[in-house]
């Protein structure tokens, strides 16, 4: 077997793919590593789960799903911190019943996806994504949306990390850390958009946060760790495209899918850097 | 509505909702809200292996729900970070895609997986159903004391010698079996909501536990039962209507718990 099969970097549909995984990953690699520290992986999972509607949404509407999973994203980043208000008991029942009315919307607009539209593939592309079948414009937009947050995060850094190991501190030091975590929520739904895109919207969780904790086991420093969580969350990326294209020959007529590869790689390394970290 | 071909689907649904109904009320009283997530999707890949192998669904999807249970409380004992526990089953969604995208089929299976869809319910699943169904409420009934101890006052439980632990497994257990069974219906994504919804709206409703115990499993027969009329009439997906069903009924609880107070 030869490491790269002809036509491999050739191939539109693959470079393509390279191109969204890259993106997806060096982002939520970044803006993984926040969430993680601040503790709002539940706040990414719910983003993610909100923004399917979009993305069943977009197929419906014929428009580009960056912009429906982006646009519902940023739609639930809002109704996160609008909750986060009222920290009234029950508050995570509640949420998790709005949650539950949003998947059936979900579940309505996929099978109008299906009866109206003909898109017999949208449950598919949205919740577990289709990497070599993104539309051909796609990658580079996900590279631009990611250089938009990068430059974003960066912009925003200093503050953040201060508000974010003591938001007492960062108060007194005059930092408004209510605007701050609001523009945070808004760079989480992109990390999160480009991450659906990636591995498709219910297993998005697994690239935006699996790469940061396993970084944040074995890099010293938030820069460091945002760095190592990138390039870890690319490996899995690439890795896991290289494998589901190689797996053609594995079943007959069938490629495997490249979200399981990728899903599996991030669960590897994150365990890998818990043993590593115990032993 | 009622054909003759429909007559177990409205027969499992039934079934279904005391189960959920009942296993909901201890979610909620218990504060197993994640474990009430969790399970579903756990669940899922055991559905995908099912129909890879060749045998019933519910078999694949009750063992690896069971497997999750070991999970979970595997984690709690290790007091693992959540991302630990949130990587596993995003791992086992993604290897639960990989069986459905071998078995053929995959994009309906897919959809049928993640939001239900009931009318695929054959004679085949009454057994196990019937088990489920009337087994889940029973014993949990049987428990009701312990359970309800351990949750409001786990310190006087524990003075009486009542095993936190095994009957957090026993809860457990039952909740995954409920989630097997369930998932079918209202899909991976929605038997939280299944669960959860008419139980919370009950606990608005009433604060005497065994009446709202009544009233979730009230509640959830009429939402599970309007989805299934109102996806036969409509065609629409069961799963859409258990989801606004079950917000519905919650929100209208809360309404009429303002209103009154």
């Amino acid at each position: 077997m030869t490491l790269l099969q002809p036509g491999f970097l050739s191939s539109l549909p693959v470079q393509n793919a390279l191109l969204i995984g890259a993106g997806a990953a060096l982002l939520s690699g970044a803006a993984g590593v926040f969430t993680v520290l601040r503790g709002q992986s539940f706040a990414g999972h719910t983003l993610a789960d909100v923004s399917s509607a979009g993305g069943a949404l977009a197929y419906l509407l014929g428009i580009s799903p960056l912009a429906g999973f982006f646009g519902l994203a940023v739609l639930g980043a809002l109704g996160v911190e609008a909750a986060g208000e009222r920290r009234a008991a029950g508050r995570d029942l509640a949420a998790g019943i709005v949650l539950g009315a949003g998947m059936g919307i979900t579940a309505l607009l996929l099978y109008l996806d299906v009866t109206l539209k003909g898109h017999g593939g949208a449950a598919v592309a949205v919740m577990f994504g289709a990497l070599f079948a993104a539309p051909p414009g796609l990658g580079r937009a996900v590279a631009l949306g990611a250089l938009a947050g990068l430059a974003g995060l960066g912009l925003i850094y200093r503050p953040l990390l201060l508000a974010t190991l003591d938001g007492e501190l960062a108060r007194a030091d005059g930092v408004n850390t209510k605007l701050l975590g609001g523009a945070y929520l808004l760079l989480l739904a992109l990390a999160v958009t480009l991450c659906a895109m990636a591995v498709g919207a219910i297993l998005s969780t697994a690239l935006l946060i699996g790469p940061a904790a396993a970084a944040l086991r074995l890099a010293r420093g938030p820069v460091a760790a945002m760095a190592l969580a990138g390039l870890l969350g690319l490996g899995c990326a690439w890795g896991g495209i290289w494998l589901a294209y190689q797996s053609y020959g594995w079943t007959p007529g069938h490629v495997w899918p490249v979200s399981f590869f990728i899903t599996a790689l991030v669960l590897a390394v994150y365990a890998a850097a818990a043993l590593a970290r115990r032993g | 509505m009622f054909a003759p071909y429909l007559r177990d689907a409205w027969i499992v649904a039934t079934l279904i909702a005391l189960a959920a109904g009942c296993a909901g009320y201890f979610v909620v009283l218990r504060g197993a809200g994640f474990a009430a997530h969790a399970l579903p999707m756990a669940a899922f890949p055991g559905a995908a292996l099912a129909g890879l192998l060749g045998i019933a669904q519910v078999y694949g999807l009750a063992a690896f729900a069971l497997a999750g249970v070991a999970g979970l409380t595997w984690l709690k004992r290790a007091q693992r970070p959540d991302a630990a526990a949130a990587l596993v089953l995003v791992a086992l969604l993604g290897l639960g895609a990989l069986f459905l995208s071998l078995s053929g089929g995959y994009a309906n299976a897919v959809y049928a997986l993640l939001f239900g869809q009931i009318l695929g319910v054959g004679p085949a699943d009454l057994p196990p159903a019937l088990a489920i169904g009337l087994g889940v409420p029973a014993l949990l009934l049987a428990c009701f004391r312990p359970l309800s101890y351990s949750a409001i006052a786990p310190d006087i439980a524990a003075a009486r010698g009542l095993s936190g632990a095994g009957l957090d497994v026993l809860f457990l257990g039952l909740l995954a079996v409920t989630a097997a069974i369930a998932l079918p219906l209202a899909g991976a994504l929605l038997v939280f909501t299944l669960m959860v919804g008419p139980a919370a709206a009950a606990r608005q409703l009433t604060p005497a536990p065994l009446p709202a115990l009544g009233l979730s499993m009230a509640l959830a027969l009429l939402i599970v039962w309007a989805a299934l009329a109102l996806a036969w009439l409509t065609s629409l997906p069961s799963g859409f209507f258990v989801g606004a069903g079950s917000a519905l009924v919650y929100a209208a609880a809360r309404l009429w718990r303002r209103v009154k107070g």
